[in-house]
This record gives structure tokens, sequence and C-alpha cells, in this order.
């Protein structure tokens, strides 16, 4: 203002070092304002593109070419929260260029969806709308979930796939070792469709135990259990001496007192004078194999291999463990013991008890107990055993006395596979991402910090692996899923027959084996529609003497020793509770079962269905292996069972092996005409 | 002048740190002629996971006895070794643990060995790794195919192979199946035997397993094809 009176004069042109700067700082804005488009211009996508279609214009016509439009290729699934920008460099995701290329331009191999319905993150993870490799597959401090690596990729499925899937080994792996190994006695895992997974192992209650086991073998088994049974799903709970002499100190003090052990009968296997031990243990092994032991326990051989099956625990120390008398009265009645017991009812004579009692104990390994006495049990030994029970959860799996089952033990693993890593407390040395954190958990649970109450579980590579990408499957997304996708496990009922055939069913434990309207195990067939299919004399006379329909099969039913009585119970329930709908006269017109028929269906078996190379009709010809031998099938099963069956299988057993060839209706009865006419002796010709 | 003199200390310490953190490269005690495979290979696996069993092969001296000490290194493209080099132990062998890369198909192992008076002698193994159509494949065959068209019994399952005659093609015999086309595979498992003028010991699957299951049969199938099986038409590849 005070310069109105001298202005300084306008010059008419700049100085050169004003001229100088302007041109430097115009340079340096045009340099600035370029950076955005050459970044976009030079970028990874851009190349990949280009790359592509040079590639495209060697090898095929135009056509590719053309009709590749340029730019991002962005995939948005509102429903699904998906936003990928991944085919902007796998550009050929389709196989629209055919060849095998190096990433990015490899085709994606088949799976059952439509990669435009769900997008790449859904089963890949990765950050969707990133459009550099850097960011796009790997972590940043902004972005948590790098690409999943190849082994957990199942997981990916498990997130709307909540039950069993063919193709997903991993998956369904995984599902069944958090079942079976124990987990969700202490984790809750809930599945998106509010589905809880239930534990299917079946951990002995310990409220009788002394009656069972000595103090000296408890203190060996909680110090390894592995030690005692190779596959023992018992994990090792890192116990040193004292607390493994004072968990047993407490364990068999509250032990309810015993009601028979005082009365200890002396084995009879003693007595036994020298030329009867061999001829009594050749007996004992022989009922042994004959009550089909082995399709539940396994025994080591003297290769070292475990031979057998994993329902009940391995039995070959079975010997130190037990308490004679305990094993006496376990083998006459397993229920009486343990209630939920899987194993049945075996009703042995004495004869037999004794011969299988002087079996079983002769299988001793003395070196798993501990060489030392134990310190006698004091009042405090049991103070601070009780003390470890209650801090290690062992209440969570296990009936103890005195102890309550603990809730909410262990976090819960609801949403375990999308856990901020924030939350994460890293072993050192670990790749700081969620599936190496899981797996690092799973394989040695007390590496992470002092303190820390998980035990360590005895667990195959793969079997990690398996846990690993079941527990992946319980992320976020899959919780956020739209109810509509999700695809539920099959629920399993608590079916349980009624009356005293239900008791005596309960007794048996037809159901560790036999699976009947959703409920029971899967060693056995299904027998939901049993009554419709067998003959009542064909029925009674096997459940008197169950020989077996399939000769190559090592599992079989074992023979229960059931007086008539039972027999009739069980034939007339079956008959009459588990028969399948529409299985009337109607259906075949049985009159038509003629000899001509038979003729006809025997051509058929043989020359068009071949039906020889699984099955045996003859001894004499036949040799097929797969299917039960039909010898005396005209015995066994009902003509409408028969006719039905061969024209769909497997909407009358689910799951089976026989295939559904597809018969017409008179194929169907011809063949049923020449199979009802095989009539030989049960058993016979072999 | 002095924030330099630390500058260039600290990039000093930086950069001998970042040595010392690269592994040594192991050097051989001894020295082999000839590097034999004793077990591992012909595995097959998911993508991305590991083998069941580890890959293990001995390097024999010019006499052909073991040697000890001898480096072995493994290599193989996507493919990771634990370890991926050792020197051989007390009975000549090295063990490594293998896992696959993220694609289907055949993966080539190459195991080498230096000889003394320089150069090497190397052993290539084969391994396949199965994707999800190839694992539907896998679990369909061990649930229905695997009873005929695998001569190998197990405890749970007696093999049917020797009952059959004609004998059925084992799913490993590319030379055999690798002329056969995918439609001609396909329409074979669906229609069965009778149908296309072979045996009627194979039955028709139609109506038991799905198209996709088919499909994925006729995949695995070719994927455990020895020798590996070649598609049809022009190869491209980069």
């Amino acid at each position: 203002m005070s310069d109105e009176k001298n202005p300084v004069p306008l010059r008419s042109r700049p100085l050169l070092r004003e001229l100088m700067i302007f041109g430097v700082v115009s340079f340096v804005l045009l340099i600035s304002l370029a950076i955005a488009p050459s970044k976009n211009y030079f970028s990874d996508w851009r190349h990949h593109q280009n790359t592509f279609l040079k590639m495209a214009s060697q090898r095929q016509n135009g056509t590719l070419v053309r009709s590749f439009q340029g730019g991002i290729h962005q995939t948005w699934i509102p429903k699904l929260g998906v936003v990928d920008r991944c085919e902007t460099c796998h550009v050929n995701m389709t196989g629209a260029l055919e060849g095998s290329y190096s990433q990015p331009y490899r085709k994606h191999p088949p799976i059952p969806h439509n990669l435009d319905e769900f997008g790449c993150t859904v089963c890949h993870r990765g950050q969707g709308v990133a459009t550099s490799v850097e960011e796009a597959h790997y972590a940043s401090e902004s972005w948590e979930q790098p690409l999943l690596p190849a082994r957990y990729l199942e997981s990916g499925c498990g997130q709307c796939h909540l039950g069993e899937m063919e193709g997903t080994p991993r998956l369904k792996e995984g599902r069944q070792l958090l079942a079976n190994m124990g987990c969700v006695h202490c984790h809750n895992v809930t599945q998106p469709d509010g589905n809880i997974l239930k534990p299917t192992d079946d951990p002995p209650p310990l409220t009788r135990i002394a009656e069972k086991t000595t103090r000296e073998w408890v203190y060996a088994w909680i110090k390894n259990p592995q030690a005692y049974a190779a596959q023992a799903t018992m994990p090792n709970f890192g116990l040193s001496d004292q607390d493994a002499a004072d968990v047993s100190a407490f364990l068999i003090s509250q032990s309810n007192p015993s009601t028979t052990s005082a009365a200890k009968t002396s084995m009879p296997a003693d007595k036994a004078d020298a030329s009867g031990v061999d001829k009594k243990a050749t007996e004992a092994a022989t009922l042994y194999g004959a009550s089909f032991c082995s399709s539940c326990h396994a025994v080591q051989n003297a290769a070292g291999n475990l031979v057998g099956g994993t329902v009940g625990p391995e039995l070959t120390r079975v010997g130190t463990k037990v308490n004679p008398a305990w094993l006496q009265r376990w083998l006459s009645n397993p229920p009486e013991y343990d209630p939920v017991t899987r194993m049945p009812h075996y009703r042995f004579d004495g004869k037999q008890l004794a011969l299988l009692q002087g079996f079983l104990l002769a299988k001793k390994d003395d070196d798993f107990l501990p060489k030392a006495p134990l310190p006698a049990a004091s009042g405090e030994s049991i103070a601070r055993g009780k003390k470890l029970v209650t801090e290690d959860g062992c209440a969570a799996c296990h009936q103890i006395n005195g102890v309550k089952a603990p809730q909410n033990f262990a976090p819960s693993l609801a949403r375990v596979g999308s856990r901020a890593l924030a939350q994460v407390v890293f072993a050192p040395g670990m790749k700081h991402t969620l599936p190496d954190y899981l797996a690092g958990k799973i394989r040695d649970p007390r590496s992470f910090g002092p303190g820390l109450k998980m035990p360590k579980f005895t667990l195959t590579d793969q079997q990690m692996d398996s846990l690993t990408t079941a527990l992946l499957a319980q992320s976020d997304r899959a919780a956020g899923m739209p109810q509509e996708m999700i695809i539920s496990a099959a629920r399993t009922t608590d079916y349980h027959a009624g009356g005293d055939a239900g008791r005596l069913m309960e007794d048996l434990k037809c159901l560790s084996c036999h699976t009947i309207n959703g409920n029971g195990g899967d060693m056995a067939p299904e027998l939901t529609r049993e009554g419709s299919s067998v003959q009542r004399a064909w029925l009674e006379e096997f459940l008197k003497n169950p020989n077996t329909l399939r000769p190559a099969l090592i599992r079989r039913m074992p023979k229960f020793n059931l007086t008539p009585a039972e027999t009739k119970i069980l034939s007339d329930y079956i008959l009459g509770a588990y028969q399948a709908p529409g299985f009337d006269s109607a259906t075949l017109d049985q009159s038509k079962l003629n000899a001509d028929a038979a003729s006809r269906g025997k051509q058929l078996f043989y020359s068009k269905y071949g039906c020889q190379s699984c099955h045996i009709a003859d001894y004499k010809n036949d040799k097929g292996y797969v299917g039960p031998a039909l010898t005396s099938v005209g015995r066994r099963l009902t003509p409408v069972w028969t006719y039905k069956w061969l024209k769909d299988p497997a909407t009358l057993r689910p799951g089976t092996l026989m295939p559904n060839f597809g018969l017409k209706d008179d194929e169907a009865r011809d063949l049923t005409a020449f199979l009802m006419t095989l009539k030989a002796a049960q058993g016979g010709g072999k | 002048m002095k924030r330099l003199q630390i500058t260039i200390i600290a990039m000093a310490v930086l950069i001998a740190g970042c040595k010392q953190s690269a592994t040594p490269a192991l050097q051989p005690a001894k020295y082999g002629a000839k590097i034999a495979e004793v077990g591992g290979s012909k595995q097959v696996a998911q993508v991305g996971s590991g083998l069941a069993q580890p890959v293990v092969v001995q390097v024999n001296g010019a006499d052909g006895n073991p040697v000890v000490g001898a480096l072995v290194a493994f290599h193989g493209e996507g493919v990771q070794f634990n370890p991926a080099q050792a020197l051989t132990d007390a009975s000549g062998q090295v063990t490594a643990a293998v896992q696959l890369g993220f694609n289907a198909g055949d993966y080539q192992i190459v195991a080498e060995t230096p000889k003394s008076g320089g150069g090497s002698d190397s052993l290539t193994l084969h391994e396949t790794a199965l994707g999800y159509e190839q694992t539907l494949g896998q679990a369909v065959n061990a649930k229905y195919c695997i009873r005929c068209h695998d001569n190998e019994s197990t405890p749970e399952r007696v093999s049917n192979f020797d009952n059959l005659s004609p004998a059925p093609h084992l799913f490993t015999d590319g030379a055999t199946l690798n002329r056969v086309s995918d439609a001609d595979l396909t329409s074979l498992i669906a229609h069965g035997g009778a149908a296309l003028g072979k045996s009627p010991q194979m039955p028709a699957y139609s109506s038991t397993l799905k198209p996709a299951e088919i499909k994925a049969v006729v995949a695995y199938m070719r994927t455990v094809a020895d020798p590996p099986y070649q598609a049809p038409g022009v190869k491209y590849g980069k």
C-alpha cells in the first residue's frame, strides 16, 4: 500500500534465474504428473497381458487376440463379498489359449464350480483387489491373509461343504481327527450352520479305575500313552515323574470302592499242567480269532506292525494293564462296567472266559511299568494330584469322581481360520502366517511359551496338514456365507431300538458296527431295511451261527452265543421293524419266476452282465471275490428285495459297491428267477 | 562427515551380518561314482502336499560299495526338499522329505552327486501330484475300480484281478491305455464292456457314477499312467 506512489516498474521480461526456476518447477511438475500414468503403463498386469497377446497372436488365428479386452478384469460378487482382480494377470483361466504354460498363463484345473460364480479369493485367499504381484499374493501390514499354500486348499471347500465330500480327503480326515482325537472335548468347533462337532472317541470313565488297573500302570500310561499303545489318542501331557506319581495317586484314590476285586479268582491258566499249555494257547488264539476281536482291537505282530482295528484299545501289552479279576468280569459283561462302551456282550461260557483271560493276560510287557516303586500315596500327594487333574482338564474327556467337567476349557475354534494375527503369539523362528501358526500349534503346542496347557498329540505330518485344513475352513468368510450356499453335514440321529429287542441290541452293541436309521458304525452293512431283505429261516440261522457271505473279507460278524429265545426276539424285531416301503406283492409277479425265466436269467448272469466276475453262484466255476457269494441266495433274500436290488441297489443301501446296470424290468425278473434257484446249503462247497 | 562414517560402518556391519546368515555350502567328505535309488519314486500325492514316503538314494563308489560322506543335492521344479542337500550317512544313503508343487501332473526329481574327477552323476525320479479332479478320480477308483483293476491285495481288500479273464488293465498300464482316447474310455466306463464289444466283466457305470466322476476317473488314469500320458494335439508351452 505504501508503495502506491512508487510502484516497482513492470519488467518486460523475467530474469534468467527466474526462468530457470520456473523451468525446473515445470519439469518437476510434468514428471510428477507422469508418475501415475507411467506406473500404470509399466505395471505388472499390463506386461502380462501384452505377453499373453503376443503368445496368442503367434499360436492362434486372430480371434482370441481381437476379442481380448485389455485393462483390469474384475469379478464382483456382492453376496460373497468378492472383489477379485486376479484374472487381470491370470488371463488364461478358462484355457482359451490352448497349451500348458507357467503362471500366470496357466489354465485353471477343472473344479465343480464356475469360476465367475465364486471368484478366486474364496478358496485361495490373498488380496483380491490388488493389482500387483506382491500385494495380491503376500501378506503385508495392512493385509493378513496371503495366498493359501496348496496343501491347505481344501479348506476353501470346507467353508460351504460342512459334511463329507469325495475328492477332498484332507478336509475329511481333518474333521474326523477333530472329532476323534478329542480336540472337541475341550475346544468348541461350531460350524457355520450352527452344528457343533461332537467327539466320536470314547474316553473311558475313571470312576472305577482301581478295579481295572494298578497305580503303576496309570503312572506309566499318563507319562507316555504312546509307549503303551502306538495309536492311542490320549495325548502326552509332558508330566514330570512327581506329577505322574501325584496324578496316579489321586486317580486311584477317587475310584469307587471295588466290589469284586477283593474276591480275586485264581487264574485257571496257572494251574494248567505243562503239556496242556500249548494246546490251550492254540485254543485261545482260535477263540480270539473266531470272536473277531481283531476287527476292533489291534495287536503288534512279530514284525512290529499293528494288525487289527482301531475301535477299541490296542491289546499288545494288555496283560500289564488289567487286573485279572476285572478282565474276567469285563469279558463276561462289558456294559456292566461301562454302559456306553462299544464292546458287545459276548455270551462266553466259563471255559471260553478262562481261555480268553489267559490269552490276554499273557500279553505282558513289564518294561512298560516304572522300574522303581512309586512313593506311597500320601494325602498331600493326592491333593496335588487332584489339583493337576483339575488344571490339566482331564475331566473334559474322562468322568472322574470329585472333579467337574470344565466348561469352555479351551478357546473356541469356531472362527480360528480367520484369527487376526495381532491376537496370535508366534513361537520363535516360525513364519508369521496363520496356517504356519495352526500347524505349529498342532505339532508342538507347548513350544509357544511356558505354562500352556494343550498337550502334545501324536500325529503324522499328513494328519497335521489335514487338521490345519479343517481348522482353516472355520473362517469369518464361512460364517458370513449366505445360508443358501451352506451344505450341511448329514445329521446323525440318536436312534435306538425300543423294547426287549432294543435292550438286547444295546447289550450286543449292534450299532457299534451296523447303522440303523442314521445311527451307528460303518464296519458292517446297514440294517435299516434288513427286514425286507432277508428270509426268516436264514436270519435265525445266521444269528445263531454267523457264517460269512464274503469269503475274502477278514472282518465278520462274531458269534455271540445267543439263546434260541434271544434269536427269536431279534429276528421278530428285524423282520417287523426294519421294513422298506413298497415291498408288496404288486412289485413283482412271483408266478413269473419259473424255470424258463431262470434259464434266461442264467444267460444274463453269465453272458450279458458277467456277474460271475464279482459273485460266486457256483463254487466249481466262479471265482468273483468282490460281492457276497450267491450260492445260497435263494434261501437268504426275498424275491422282491432281489428284484428291486438288481434294478437300483444304491437306493436300498446307499454307498453300495454294486453298480446300477440299468436293467429292464424283464431282465431283472429273469435274473431274480435264476438267483432264487440257488439254494445250496449255507457255507457249503468251500 | 560423522554421519557418513556412521552410515558406512552400519552398512558394513549389515553386509557382514547378511553374509554370516547365508547357509554355508556343504562340502563333500568323499566322492562317489554312481547314485542309485533306494526308494520313494512313483508316489502319488495331492498338489502341494508331502509324499507319504521320503525319497532315499544311495551313493556308490566305483567298486560298487556305498560311500559315506558324499554330497547329494536334490532339484525339482516346484518341489521342496528337506534337506535339499546332505552328506550320505553311515550306510551311504540320503533321505529327504519331498513336498510337491502347486500344479497337478508329473514331477521330476533329480538327485545329483559330484564325482571325484569333476562332473557329477545324477538320477531322475518321477512323482505324481493330483489336482482336485484327479483326487476325486482317485477316490472313485479306490471305491469301485481298484478291486479288479489293481492286482495287489491288502488285508482289507482282496484283489479280484486274478479271478478275471481276460485280465483287466491296470490303470498304470500307460502302454495300452494311452492309446485309448478320452471319449472311448468314458463310454467304456459309462456303457460297460459288453456294449463296446469288450469283456462283459466290465459293468456299465452310467447309472451309478455321475458324468463328473467318470471324467475324474479318466483324469486320474491319465495322471498315473506309466509311461506318462501325452494329450493329443499340438503342444505349446512356455
